[in-house]
């Protein structure tokens, strides 16, 4: 078990200098926007320099000078010891605006996931143990739809009943017009206030999949002979569905719950671009929009480094989980 | 399974007698793929799908030929617009013209102002600027001439002599508005007989008008517009009849309507035209000529709506081949051979997987925002990345299906019947992959058309000109349009959920139907 954990670790270490490196490769060969319109805009300031001198200088000093490979040697030499240089959109450490903007994507990111798990999992099971009934059709008709839609839509039809013919909600932001007056108690309940919609999207986009993924397994699991060997028993339909049969949904469960975590921040991306909330997801697409190299490399490099623990976990909660698994291995 | 095949003799009874037990004509044969329809066609929500998919496959492909319009063909509409055309300003000052070769300097102008204002305003009276004395005649109404030494030097006048063509003298001028001021109705000047009327018109003795006088000034608003002296005089009469609308017809034969108001604090009239301007048909609101109204642009909603699935549907179909093309040959290969191939490939899997795909799509549509590539071009860089970016999945479940397809009876058989590898794996596995396969893809047609459509709304997906419903529901970002035009955003919105839900039902269908377990 220990050696298999220790190759899939060094395995992934692997993988991830490859992404990183990737990732470098790309960044490196777009045309650097943002540096080359901070070049046209300082020239065009009475008295400076022309746009090939600034351009020649802006390119030393954020390291684009040298090559790919030395580039991308010193940027992992500085990425290893938690450097990730200064956001060129931001003008601070990378570290320091993403410690910044975290907890509010966790806390959004956190509680739609725990949202999800509450609602998606009964009512998958709900539906797999009344096959083809009237409430099974009218959940998988619920997930679908909540699959099909895309978050950009929903979020606008949201804004639309909601803040704009009910007006309960801002449209935008995290905070209100009046944050800074509030105690303690009143900003949080304004930030709760304004992060409902974005959670709201959030679950209802995510929730489908969950629900339509514990239907399939729960089905699967009640079609199994030892399924029938426990009615056999003569024990009630309840032991039979929520002793024998959910625990076995769960292994499967764990799998699609693990990778589904990175996407909860990558995902959040669209959601709080659209609710302009601060958090990672926002401040990253607005770095990458600008041509922001050093934030993007780190949040392109964040994103892989939680889908490598992700599947690591996943695959050591399975061989945990699943005692066959264990012997495989 | 068999005894699905065989049909229960007792409902064949009547019919049937006479074959014999072992007869095949007893036994209705279905084929493997018509037990598949048969299960797909009794799944309600998959035949839902079914119409819904046929339905949009209809709408855009079809209804961009049924429909009267153009993808991109724009529609104009008039507005009135009402914009200020002229100012017009009531002369209350004195205003001074010099006879020919003489001098009435600005000050001298101030003393004759000076004085002016000590008398009557209906007398005669003199004055002194630098020890030359001046006599001011007065002639008629705010009408003076000046004298020095028996010599017309200048008159002061407040009422304003325009001539219509030719410059009139000083003398024509002077004899002109001696004659209005007078009331008298005609006049001499220059050994030239004048007529004159009540409106101020002056004429030749043939009639034709070579002038007017006028107590208002005109100032047309825009530079270069020239105002007529008819609609002078209309205006005139509009404000001395204290109107506060007229309509004019110009050379041109052009009517308009011109509101006039009158501003206390200034002393003056504005006169604003309204003006029927040709412009952009711009959300307008549905009717019967357009259904669905028209976007920013001016452009057909419906008509965009049609052309926008075509965009969306395609690129889902291209994006799935390519990435289907790559899947079933790495994850064919990959779970054949095994081995170092194997592990090389799954390696190359796995980087892919690690890859976040948004964010690299957001980073790359907005460099290709900076440099201004091609809408057309962007959009084949769209389809293959998306394709690039998502053949991993399909290589895993290729792989994984081989790995266990290829440990079975049927394949030890083929192995042994000598057929070549190449062929072993796409004539005997794959097939027997596709099930999974289709089922994966239909699903993935979904899912792809909700990426394009989510990156067009950013606006770093496909591009104007061409339409796809992702940036058509990107004139959402804008508060005014999405609460005022609804018909902008929700119908492509509810397009996109139909089709992605009609793939979803169908993949669903088919993964029911595929499955041989299923007992229905």
């Amino acid at each position: 078990m220990r050696k298999y954990i220790v190759k899939r670790i060094l395995l992934s270490v692997l993988i991830l200098i490859l992404v990183a490196f990737i990732i470098y490769t790309l960044m490196r060969c777009l045309p650097t926007s943002y540096v080359e319109s901070m070049a046209m805009q300082r020239s065009t300031t009475p008295g400076s320099k022309t746009y090939e001198e600034w351009l020649e200088q802006l390119n030393a000093q954020y390291g684009l000078d040298k090559g790919i490979i030395q580039g991308f040697l010193a940027w992992c030499a500085q990425a290893v010891r938690g450097n990730f240089g200064d956001s060129w959109k931001f003008t601070v450490p990378v570290i320091e605006k993403f410690f910044e903007v975290i907890p509010v994507s966790f806390a959004m990111a956190g509680i739609a996931f725990v949202l999800e798990l509450a609602i998606a999992i009964p009512l998958g099971v709900i539906a797999a143990v009344r096959q083809y009934s009237k409430t099974d059709y009218a959940i998988t008709t619920v997930s679908l739809i909540g699959m099909s839609l895309p978050a950009f839509f929903f979020a606008a039809l949201l804004k639309l009943v909601f803040s704009v013919k009910l007006g309960w909600f801002d449209l935008t932001g995290l905070v209100g017009r009046n944050y800074a007056q509030l105690d303690s108690w009143g900003k949080f309940w304004d930030m709760a206030h304004h992060l409902v919609l974005p959670i709201l999207t959030l679950v209802i986009v995510a929730i489908g999949s969950l629900m339509r993924y514990t239907r399939t397994n729960m089905l699967e699991v009640l079609n199994s002979d030892y399924i029938r060997t426990a009615r056999a028993k003569g024990l009630s339909e309840n032991k039979v569905i929520y002793h024998h049969a959910f625990r076995n949904t769960l292994i499967p469960l764990v799998t699609i719950i693990g990778s589904s975590l990175p996407g909860l921040f990558s995902g959040a991306l669209i959601t709080e671009t659209l609710f302009s909330i601060p958090g990672i997801g926002y401040i990253s697409y607005q770095a990458m929009v600008a041509g922001d190299i050093p934030f993007s490399m780190f949040f392109m490099c964040f994103i892989a480094v939680l889908t490598l623990v992700c599947n690591l976990l996943t695959d050591i909660m399975y061989a945990v989980v699943d005692p066959r698994v264990r012997v495989a291995a | 399974m068999s005894e699905k095949n065989l049909k229960t003799p007792d409902t064949e009874a009547s019919s049937s007698t006479e074959y014999s037990l072992n007869d095949d004509r007893r036994v209705r044969v279905l084929t493997p793929g018509a037990m598949v329809a048969k299960r797909f066609f009794r799944n309600r929500l998959a035949l839902v799908g079914m119409v819904m998919l046929i339905a949009m496959f209809l709408f855009s492909f079809v209804g961009g030929f049924i429909s009267p319009y153009d993808e991109n063909q724009q529609f104009y509409t008039y507005e009135y617009q009402s914009k200020q055309y002229a100012g017009v300003v009531r002369n209350d000052d004195f205003r001074y013209l010099v006879a020919d070769d003489q001098e009435f300097g600005s000050t001298t102008q101030a003393y004759f102002l000076l004085y002016y204002n000590n008398t009557s305003g209906e007398e005669d009276f003199s004055f002194e600027d630098k020890d030359i004395a001046y006599d001011a005649v007065f002639e008629g109404t705010d009408f003076y001439s000046v004298y020095s030494d028996g010599t017309l030097l200048a008159m002061a006048f407040k009422d304003i002599v325009n001539s219509d063509d030719t410059d009139l003298s000083f003398l024509v001028k002077w004899g002109a508005l001696k004659a209005y001021t007078n009331g008298e109705t005609s006049f001499e000047a220059e050994g030239t007989d004048y007529t004159m009327d009540e409106d101020g018109n002056i004429g030749l003795a043939d009639g034709t008008i070579v002038g007017y006088i006028s107590r208002f000034v005109v100032t047309a608003t825009e530079n270069g517009v020239a105002i007529s002296r008819q609609f002078k005089e209309e205006l005139d009469e509009a404000i001395t009849n204290d109107e506060t609308e007229f309509v004019f017809t110009d050379e041109d034969g052009t009517t308009s309507t011109y509101e006039v108001s009158y501003e206390a604090f200034t002393d003056s009239w504005t006169v604003n035209q309204e003006t029927e301007t040709y412009v952009y048909d711009s959300y307008a609101s549905p009717s019967r000529a357009h259904w669905l109204g028209t976007d920013r642009n001016g452009m057909d909603m419906l008509t965009r709506l049609m052309y926008g699935g075509r965009v969306s549907l395609v690129i889902g179909f291209i994006v799935v081949f390519i990435a289907g093309l790559l899947g079933i040959i790495l994850g064919g290969i990959s779970g054949y051979f095994g081995g170092w191939v194997d592990n090389l490939i799954m390696r190359i899997v796995d980087v892919f997987w690690c890859i976040p795909s948004t964010p690299l799509m957001i980073i790359l549509g907005a460099a290709m925002d900076a440099m201004n590539v091609d809408p057309q071009i962007r959009m084949l860089y769209l389809m293959l990345l998306l394709g690039f970016l998502s053949w991993p999945s399909v290589a895993r479940l290729v792989r994984g299906q081989i790995l266990s397809l290829r440990e079975q009876e049927f394949m030890a058989a083929a192995e042994a019947c000598g057929i070549r590898s190449s062929r072993r794996i796409f004539r005997h596995l794959i097939p027997n992959v596709m099930p999974q396969l289709i089922v994966s893809c239909t699903m993935m047609l979904g899912s792809t058309i909700i990426t394009e459509a989510t990156l067009s709304f950013l606006g770093l997906g496909v591009k104007f000109p061409f339409a796809s419903w992702g940036n058509i529901i990107n004139d959402v970002n804008s508060t005014y349009v999405m609460t005022n035009y609804w018909f902008i955003w929700i119908p492509a919105g509810v397009c996109l959920l139909i089709t992605v839900l009609g793939f979803n039902f169908v993949g669903d269908g088919l993964r029911d139907a595929f499955d041989p377990k299923m007992k229905r």
